[in-house]
């Protein structure tokens, strides 16, 4: 505090002394030449000026986005070299860019069913997070407007979703092999059990949050159940549902990866479980970072979308 | 004259955590047809508890509320609502807000050019016309609620009930819309009744003054008959001798007989 202080009134004092030479000295004579270049010469240097500035601003503001991301991720590299400089298991980042290299060149080759390129394994692991996240919507989003919209449905329910809740997904894994005699719908389930929490509570939550406001305004105008649904109620939820919707696709991502190492068959899961039992851990770090892009892209889908639908309310 | 709504011996009580706790008590007032009514109160003391039991939002504890000799057992578009925060839709443009209402109304009997006529009548009225298709987020505070004024008007009410609706505005911007809320209740002969906690615009725009006691168990302390000329103008109004005893009246009642203890 007391630091600053002093380093303005220092700068103050600066200033004065300045304003007093200046003012002693006799009127700025380079202000002379300058007023001979012609009007529009002087304005066209001004506007190159302006758009050299600008573009220079334009530079200066993608470094200062750009720059701390690539100086954290040149970090991650660095360390990640030194820590393999001893050899060990790791491979070093330069020979999993290789391997990259290799693996990217053909990323859908197939040459039977348990050597299929990284491109079929992610999309497969895609299809099964999204027919399970699917089902858990379609079950989820109407069980969250009724839990909403009813409280005695919410006061039945609350308990159940709050023992259930914390449990691992996985732990539905045996329930679905059991059921369903197959891998794959037992790893869809789990997909289907882990997503359906957070979109039935945030749509509860959405639809007991509506605005008194609004209903009273459906209450006034006295409209219809299906209007009331389709001009306040849905557009009211909307926000939350798309919350919750985004907290489940990203658990969903999670709990794949998991789901497919017990389950097997084609998915970037197995494929990790696949390639450590062939000890290529360049290929697993590869696969670490590609289902770190996927979940990303995924959020980063939901959270425009979100964006779309979020209003200047009020 | 024409009653419209009659309040007979109304009570509102409610039951809290700390127990009963009598809102409103032995309300009497009748509302005949083409006037304007304000109700004037300190705050707390149950004004817009009266205006929502008229809306028919709440249900009396005791007593019986007509609209048209009829008992009120619940809202209704015939006793349109203009909100204290306008209350607009935000996923709808103001167009299709006050469209909402007009379907609503007429969407039965009128074809839907019709009800797009409406709409657009009813905006010119509050003259909005440019910004019908704009979002509430994207138009001002006092746009929001003349867009609120426009829906409750669209829908041809019996009356128009309206809670603070210029309590959040600025002084101009209120100023300039009780000026359009007196030129359109001429227009449209609308009965209307308010509840406002300032004085000037209470003697300004109604014909009546309902002044409330302090709560809790509020009632009607005393009734100001505003016999001014109509149509009013503000300015001339400043150095109007009646209007200053109205408006002289009104606070005696507010700050002698009903003294607030400084809350």
């Amino acid at each position: 505090m007391s630091a600053a202080v002093a380093v303005t009134m220092e700068r103050v004092d600066d200033q004065g002394r300045e304003a007093r030479g200046a003012g002693s000295a006799p009127a700025a004579p380079e202000a002379g030449p300058d007023e001979e270049v012609g009007m529009n010469a002087k304005a066209a240097q001004a506007d190159k000026g302006a758009i050299r500035r600008r573009g220079a601003g334009w530079l200066r503001a993608l470094a200062r986005v750009a720059l701390p991301p690539v100086l954290g991720m040149g970090l991650l590299i660095g360390l990640w070299h030194l820590a393999t400089l001893n050899g060990g298991g790791i491979p070093s980042p330069g020979k999993t860019w290789d391997a990259a290299v290799v693996l990217f060149s053909d990323p859908f080759y197939q040459e039977g069913p348990n050597d299929q390129g990284i491109g079929w394994n992610v999309l497969e692991s895609l299809k099964r997070v999204g027919i399970g996240f699917g089902i858990a919507a379609l079950v989820g989003i109407p069980a969250g407007f009724l839990l909403g919209r009813f409280a005695l449905l919410a006061q039945m329910l609350n308990p159940l979703i709050s023992l259930l809740r914390p449990v691992s997904p996985l732990a539905w894994l045996p329930i679905g092999l059991l059921v369903f005699q197959r891998a794959d719908p037992a790893a869809i389930w789990t997909i289907f059990i882990c997503s359906i929490w957070p979109m039935i509570l945030n749509t509860a939550q959405g639809v007991t949050r509506v605005p008194q406001d609004y209903l009273n305004v459906a209450r006034v105008l006295k409209l219809s159940e299906w209007k009331v649904f389709t001009k306040i109620l849905f557009p009211a939820v909307l926000p939350y549902m798309l919350t919750g919707i985004r907290l489940s696709i990203g658990t969903a991502w999670l709990v794949i990866v998991a789901a497919e190492m017990l389950t097997g068959g084609v998915g970037i899961g197995f494929w990790v479980w696949d390639e450590w039992n062939n000890l290529k851990v360049e290929h697993i770090i590869i696969a670490i970072f590609v289902i770190g892009v996927v979940g990303l892209i995924l959020e980063q889908v939901l959270m425009l979308v979100a964006r779309r639908f979020s209003y200047g309310n009020s | 004259m024409k009653k419209i709504v009659q309040i007979e011996n109304v009570t509102q009580s409610f039951d809290t955590r700390n127990g009963h706790f009598v809102v409103l008590r032995d309300v009497r007032l009748d509302i005949v047809e083409g006037e304007s009514v304000s109700l004037i109160g300190h705050s707390g003391c149950g004004k817009s508890t009266l205006l929502n039991l008229i809306a028919g939002l709440t249900r009396p504890s005791s007593g019986v509320m007509l609209c048209d000799g009829r008992e009120i057992t619940g809202p209704g578009p015939e006793r349109a609502v203009v909100f204290q925060n306008h209350s607009l839709l935000p996923w709808l443009t103001c167009f299709d807000n006050v469209l909402l209402a007009v379907e609503r109304v007429f969407g039965a009997r009128e074809s839907r050019a019709q009800l797009k006529t409406r709409t657009r009548e009813a905006l010119a009225l509050v003259g909005l016309t440019h910004a019908e298709h704009k979002h509430p987020h994207e138009i001002s505070g006092g746009m929001k609620q003349r867009v609120g004024i426009a829906r409750a008007l669209s829908m041809q009410p019996r009356i128009l009930l309206m809670d603070e609706p210029f309590g959040a505005l600025d002084a101009l911007t209120r100023a300039n819309l009780q000026d359009e809320l007196m030129k359109i209740l001429a227009a449209t002969q609308a009965t209307m009744v308010m509840v406002t906690h300032d004085v000037d615009e209470a003697v300004l725009l109604s014909d009546r003054v309902v002044m409330l006691t302090n709560g809790p168990a509020a009632t009607i302390g005393e009734i100001l008959e505003i016999g001014l000329e109509r149509p009013r103008e503000r300015l001339a109004l400043a150095h109007d001798a009646q209007f200053g005893e109205c408006r002289a009246a009104i606070m005696e009642f507010l700050y002698q007989k009903q003294v607030r203890a400084a809350a």
